[in-house]
């Protein structure tokens, strides 16, 4: 990551609309040049915390600070900050290059430095050729397009981008996600990039902080959020995830020793909230368990069950595994090159399921 | 056409009711086209014959002229003015939602309600108790009055429908307020800043009881063709001169129609 370490510092923000607290004492850093999502389901502050760094709302209480400077006074025409819009906000009185355009007035260019930029903003979205186009005769993904141009000829420090593609289809979407990723790096400025699609958020991000409720639950790096939850409900957002009561009998150097109901007493690296006689769940990722017909030879974790369901998709596969004592069956995923001797598993069959101690993490119960 | 179809075949006495309506409306009017080209100075039945020379006299008549004027001056700078006033009222109301909006609104779509005849007296009463001279600023004040309404009505249509987001584009991109306004707000309720001066216009133009009130030596023209009345000879030019001002009446009515039913902002190519 280039840049300092808190280019965009967010310091115990919140605020509130009328009793709903919509952002909820958030406090975290964005470094400059990362690509950093907010992540989480609708309703849960991701466009208020953005606008409240546009300048289009001010915070209750706490202060953002961008490069340093606290912005809370600053209007939004002169922050460092450009936005592209969820529904884009295309002016349709204006056709593409005027809309592209619309933001160099404040730096009083010549004519030809102007239609240099805005070429080069169209050329930077694949516009090249548009701009004469109408703007109420634009596809959704060219619309998307005008606006990122728009926002981009001003060359801000901070791209704040709200579910910008949430509108387009499945491949279109997967399509800008790339060009978007692609276009943060070549620039090296800041995105802010608001979504509730958890795969998107994963593919793109340096970090991600996971919302809820206005709360900010967890902000790391995708792989650690996925690994690593600090919460059932951050674990839950994310991908799918089997969840397991357990309880902890002993604490041994670093590792936990845990009763579990139904997969049976397993070791597992101990956290803060793991203190002996603690009530706890246990998380495992339906692809970090495999399954076999055997009992798996060696010492490791392995309990029996019965397959109530499966499903092959292709190159992976699916099952829910009925364990004794737990109250819902098992989800595992299995790439077809694990499944041990190329057996068929059918429902009803007998498997074992086994996994490494890492597999597991440990969370608090709600 | 289908709609037509619908109307006769379920609904034959709301058809006829509309012809009925139609012609009680309209007869009356045509008759004045028809007297301004008959060769006769009452007008009455039967037609004489056919004769331009009212629409020469009217062109020759100077009083006539200065009347018209004068109601040119007045319906423009009152429907100017007014829909400014509408423009900024209707944005107040629509945008920031104002504590006390609704009384604030009805306050000023009440001289809707006022009949003329009592707002004149009262204001002729105001004017000549702070000891303003009438004349055509009278007028216009006057006129204002009554047309701010009709223009707040048009123009709150037209910003209600307004997507806040643009001007949040527009400050993010760079602009303070008035260069938001100037360069997308005003644009996109452009068609109703034009319906808004063009219904403005035709309600000062016509209008005669506040003008009877305050205007000073100079006439507007609705009080010229009023005192014209006293004179027979002089009816059949007066009559040509309403002609003239029906056509453009209706040309008028239906630009500014045509703009208010042209209601999707997004269909607008203004401000190209
Ligand atoms: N202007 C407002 N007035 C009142 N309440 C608001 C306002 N804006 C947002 N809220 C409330 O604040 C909460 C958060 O809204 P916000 O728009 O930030 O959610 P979001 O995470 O962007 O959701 P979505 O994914 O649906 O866009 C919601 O409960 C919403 O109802
Ligand atoms: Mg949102």
């Amino acid at each position: 990551m280039n840049g300092n370490d808190a280019y965009i510092r967010i310091e115990k923000v919140s605020k509130h609309f009328g009793d709903v607290a919509a952002v909820d004492n958030v406090e975290f850093n964005i470094s400059g040049g990362e690509f950093f999502s907010l992540l989480g389901a609708s309703g849960c502050g991701k466009t208020t915390l953005l606008r409240m760094l546009a300048g289009f709302e001010t915070p209750t209480m706490g202060e953002i600070y961008i490069d340093g400077a606290a912005i809370t006074g600053v209007p939004p025409h002169q922050r460092p900050t450009n936005m592209v819009f969820q529904n884009y906000a295309i002016f349709p009185h204006l056709d593409v290059r005027r809309n592209t355009a619309y933001g160099l007035r404040t730096e009083k260019l010549d004519k030809a430095e102007s239609n240099r930029r805005v070429d080069e903003a169209l050329e930077m979205v694949k516009l090249q050729g548009f701009g004469d186009r109408k703007s109420t005769e634009l596809s959704g993904g060219q619309r998307q397009r005008v606006a990122l141009a728009r926002a981009l000829i001003r060359r801000p420090k901070v791209l704040l981008l709200d579910e910008p593609l949430g509108a387009l289809d499945k491949k279109l979407r997967e399509e800008m996600q790339l060009e978007l990723r692609a276009l943060q790096q070549s620039l090296g400025i800041t995105f802010i990039f608001v979504t509730h699609d958890q795969e998107e958020a994963m593919t793109l991000s340096d970090r991600v902080a996971v919302m809820s409720g206005g709360k900010v639950l967890q902000i790391a790096a995708p792989k650690e959020i996925y690994n690593r939850p600090v919460s059932v409900e951050v674990a839950d957002f994310i991908g799918q995830m089997n969840f397991v009561d357990a309880s902890v009998t002993d604490l041994a150097d670093g590792q936990a020793l845990i009763d579990t109901a139904g997969l049976g007493q397993i070791k597992a690296r101990a956290t803060e909230f793991a203190h002996k006689g603690a009530n706890i769940v246990v998380a495992v990722r339906p692809e970090k368990l495999t399954l076999s017909k055997d009992r798996p030879a060696g010492e490791g974790n392995a309990v029996q069950g019965v397959i109530s369901t499966a499903a092959y998709l292709g190159d992976r596969s699916h099952f829910y595994v009925t364990v004794a004592g737990t109250d819902k069956p098992i989800a595992v995923a299995a790439q077809e090159s694990d499944m041990s001797d190329g057996q068929s598993l059918g429902a009803d069959s007998a498997v074992w399921l086994s996994w490494s101690d890492e597999a597991v993490v440990l969370l608090n119960r709600a | 056409m289908s709609d037509v179809g619908y109307i006769r075949r379920h609904n034959r006495p709301l058809y006829f009711f509309a012809l009925f309506y139609l012609a009680f409306l309209y007869i009356p009017v045509l008759f004045l086209p028809l007297f301004s080209f008959n060769d006769a100075i009452y007008v009455a039945f039967p037609i004489k014959g056919f004769t331009t020379a009212w629409y020469e006299q009217m062109l020759t008549n100077e009083p006539m002229h200065a009347a018209l004027v004068n109601s040119l001056k007045v319906g423009a700078a009152s429907s100017a003015i007014a829909t400014m006033l509408g423009i900024f009222g209707a944005k107040a109301v629509t945008k920031y939602r104002i504590k006390g909006e609704k009384p604030v609104v009805s306050v000023i779509m009440l001289p809707l309600v006022i009949p003329g005849i009592i707002l004149g007296v009262a204001l002729l009463i105001l004017l000549s108790r702070i000891g303003v001279t009438l004349s055509l600023y009278t007028v216009t004040l006057g006129h204002i009055l009554i047309c701010v309404p009709f223009s707040m009505a048009t123009l709150m249509a037209r910003f209600e429908g307004f997507d806040k987001s643009m001007e949040e584009a527009s400050a993010d991109l760079g602009d303070n307020v008035w260069w938001t306004f100037w360069r997308v707000t005003l644009p996109l309720v452009a068609p109703g800043v034009i319906a808004s001066l063009l219904l403005c216009f035709t309600i000062s133009f016509d209008e005669f009881i506040m003008a009877f009130f305050l205007a000073g030596t100079e006439p507007t023209l609705p009080i010229f063709i009023y005192g014209q009345l006293r004179f027979p000879q002089k009816l059949p030019s007066v009559l040509a001169l309403g002609a003239c001002i029906l056509v453009v009446s209706f040309v008028v009515v239906f630009v500014s129609q045509w703009l208010q039913r042209r209601d999707d902002p997004a269909a607008q190519g203004l401000g190209n």
